[in-house]
C-alpha cells in the first residue's frame, strides 16, 4: 500500500535556513494505493508528477505530512532500512539514468548485485529480460551505443528484475514507438496482476485512455482528482 | 561491497590516481621520522652506557699515610678493588697524566713539580648513588674526589627524548597530512561520481556498500604508496646510517627495529586510508536523500 496524508515538498535553496525559504511544490497531497493497484498519474509539465514520484522513491523527504510505502512509515525507517525499501521498488526514469561504464548486461544486473544475488540467478534472468526487451544481441553493448529507445528499453528491464512491490515509471514510453510502447505497458500490466503496485507518470492521455485505470489528476502541486 | 564488476566505475575515476604518490611521500618523510627516533635511541643507549659507566678518582696527596695504614693512594685502590660493581681498575701512569696536563699546562708540565693528585679510572655499573662512593673515599682517603658520567647521562637521557618527541610530532603531522590526502582524493572521487552514486544509492545500495567499496580502493593505493615510499627510503636511510657510523661506535646498518616497522608502515597507511575514506563517504552520503 502506498499512502500520502497531507504532504508538502519544497526544494530547499542551497543556503536557506528554513523550508519556508523555498514554494511549495506540493501542496496537501493524500491519497492511497492500495497493495496491487494501479495509477496513472497526470497532469502538464510542472504539475508535480516528478516530485511525487521522487518522494516514492525517498529521494525527497517531505516537509509536511506522512509517507507509507509497501506499509512503511518513511520517516521512520534508518538509512538501512531505506536501502532495503527502495529494493522492493522499481523505477524507470524519463531520462533513463543508465550508468554509462557498464554493459547493457551489467546495467539490468545491478539491482540484483546490490541485492547480493547469486550470479547464476542474475544470468539466468538477465538473459530472460534482455531477450524480453529485445536486447540480447546488446548485451555487452554500452549504454551510449544505444539509440534512445533502446536505452528506454533497458532502463525497464532495470526497473522490473527485482521483481519490484512497487513499480513506478516516468514517462515510460516517451522514447518508444508504438509496439514497443504496447509491450511494455503489457508487462506492467503483468507485473501488476501478479501483485505489483504500479504508478505510471505521463502526460500522454491517450496512453492512459488505452489502458484505463484509476488516475491521480494533478495540477499546480496539488491533487485535482483522486479516482 | 560493490567492486566485483566495479559498479561505481572506481577504476575509471581519475580523482584518486595520485593517491598513492602522495601517500608514497608521505611513508618516505614517516620512515625517516621512524628510523631517525630508532637511531636516537640507539646512539643514546651507546652514550649513555659509556658515559654513565665512566669512574673517575682523584686522589690528592697520593702517598701520605692513610688512617687505616698504607698510602692514601693504597687505601683508596684498596677500597675500589673491594666495592660492588666497579671493575676496570686503572691507575693512570705519569706519561699518561703528563698527556692528560699538557693540553693546559704545555710540554713542560712534568718539570713544574706541581702536586699532582693520582687519577684512577673505572669502570662503574651504578651500584648504589655516586654521593655515597664518593663519602666512602673520602673516608679512606679525606679530600678524594669522585667524578661520574651521571649527569652527562641524563642529558643524552633528555637530549634522546627531545629527538624522540620531534619524531613523533613529525609522525603525527604525517599521519594527519595522509589522511588529508585521502579525505581530499575521495571527496574528488564522490564528486565526479555523484550521478553514479546517486543511482546506485536510489536502487537500494547500502551506505556501507558505497563507503567500502571507496574505501576497499583507498586502502588499496595507501598501501601500495606507503610500500613504495617505504622502498625508496631504504637506500636513503642506508646512506645516511653509513654517515653516523662513526658516532655508533663504528657499527654499521640500520636499527634492528626498524626491520619490524617497516612492513608496519603501509597497514598503517592502509589503515589511515580506509578509516578516512569510511568517514568521508558515508558523511557525503547523509547528503543524499
Amino acid at each position: 500500500m502506498v499512502r500520502f496524508e497531507d504532504v508538502w515538498l519544497n526544494y530547499r535553496r542551497p543556503g536557506a535556513t528554513s523550508p519556508a525559504d523555498a514554494p511549495d511544490v506540493l501542496r496537501g497531497l493524500s491519497f492511497e494505493i492500495p497493495d496491487g493497484g494501479f495509477r496513472w498519474l497526470t497532469g502538464p509539465s510542472g504539475a508535480g508528477k516528478t516530485s511525487v514520484l521522487k518522494l516514492m522513491v525517498m529521494a525527497e523527504h517531505p516537509r509536511q505530512g506522512r509517507i507509507d510505502l509497501l506499509g512503511t512509515d518513511v520517516a521512520a525507517v534508518n538509512r538501512r532500512e531505506a536501502a532495503l525499501l527502495r529494493r522492493r521498488i522499481g523505477v524507470v526514469y524519463q531520462d533513463f539514468r543508465l550508468l554509462g561504464h557498464l554493459s547493457v548486461y551489467d546495467n539490468v544486473a545491478l539491482p540484483m548485485r546490490i541485492a547480493r544475488k547469486s550470479e547464476p540467478q542474475i544470468r539466468a534472468d538477465v538473459i530472460e529480460l534482455l531477450r524480453w526487451v529485445s536486447l540480447f544481441d546488446k548485451q555487452a553493448v554500452r549504454p551510449a551505443e544505444l539509440s534512445g529507445g533502446e536505452q528506454q528499453r533497458v532502463a525497464i528491464a532495470r526497473a522490473v528484475i527485482g521483481r519490484p512491490k512497487l513499480l513506478l515509471a516516468d514517462e515510460p514510453t516517451g522514447n518508444l514507438d508504438d509496439g514497443q510502447a504496447e509491450r511494455l505497458m503489457l508487462l506492467i500490466l503483468a507485473l501488476n496482476r501478479l501483485g505489483t503496485t504500479v504508478v505510471v507518470a505521463t502526460h500522454n492521455m491517450s496512453l492512459a485512455s488505452r489502458y484505463p485505470a484509476p488516475l491521480l489528476q494533478m495540477a499546480d502541486g496539488r491533487l485535482t482528482e483522486d479516482a | 561491497m560493490l567492486e566485483r564488476v566495479d559498479l561505481l566505475g572506481l577504476r575509471g575515476a581519475r580523482a584518486d590516481r595520485l593517491l598513492p604518490v602522495m601517500v608514497g611521500a608521505m611513508s618516505f618523510l614517516a620512515v625517516l621520522a621512524v628510523a631517525g627516533t630508532l637511531a636516537a635511541a640507539g646512539l643514546a643507549a651507546h652514550w649513555r652506557g659509556n658515559t654513565a659507566s665512566a669512574l673517575t678518582v682523584q686522589v690528592t696527596a697520593p702517598d701520605q699515610p692513610a688512617e687505616g695504614g698504607g698510602t692514601r693512594l693504597a687505601a683508596v685502590l684498596r677500597y675500589l678493588a673491594a666495592a660492588p660493581g666497579i671493575s676496570a681498575l686503572h691507575q693512570l701512569t705519569p706519561p699518561e697524566l703528563d698527556a692528560l696536563l699538557q693540553p693546559w699546562l704545555g710540554a713542560d708540565a712534568a718539570d713544574l713539580a706541581l702536586p699532582v693528585p693520582a687519577v684512577i679510572t673505572a669502570t662503574w655499573n651504578g651500584a648504589g648513588p655516586p654521593a655515597a662512593l664518593a663519602a666512602a673515599l673520602a673516608a679512606a682517603a679525606p679530600g678524594t674526589l669522585v667524578a661520574t658520567g651521571a649527569a652527562w647521562a641524563a642529558r643524552v637521557a633528555a637530549l634522546t627524548a627531545s629527538i624522540q618527541a620531534c619524531a613523533a610530532a613529525i609522525l603525527v603531522i604525517v599521519a594527519a597530512v595522509a589522511a588529508a590526502v585521502v579525505g581530499i582524493a575521495t571527496r574528488a572521487g564522490l564528486a565526479q561520481l555523484r550521478e553514479t552514486i546517486e543511482i546506485v544509492h536510489g536502487l537500494g545500495a547500502l551506505d556501507s556498500d558505497i563507503a567500502g567499496s571507496f574505501a576497499l580502493r583507498a586502502t588499496l593505493l595507501a598501501a601500495a604508496g606507503a610500500a613504495a615510499g617505504a622502498a625508496v627510503a631504504l637506500p636513503v636511510l642506508a646512506w645516511l646510517a653509513s654517515l653516523a657510523a662513526p658516532f655508533a661506535g663504528g657499527a654499521p646498518g640500520l636499527p634492528f627495529a626498524l626491520w619490524f616497522a617497516l612492513p608496519a608502515l603501509p597497514l598503517v597507511a592502509a589503515a589511515i586510508g580506509w578509516g578516512t575514506t569510511q568517514v568521508t563517504v558515508r558523511v557525503w552520503l547523509r547528503r543524499l536523500a
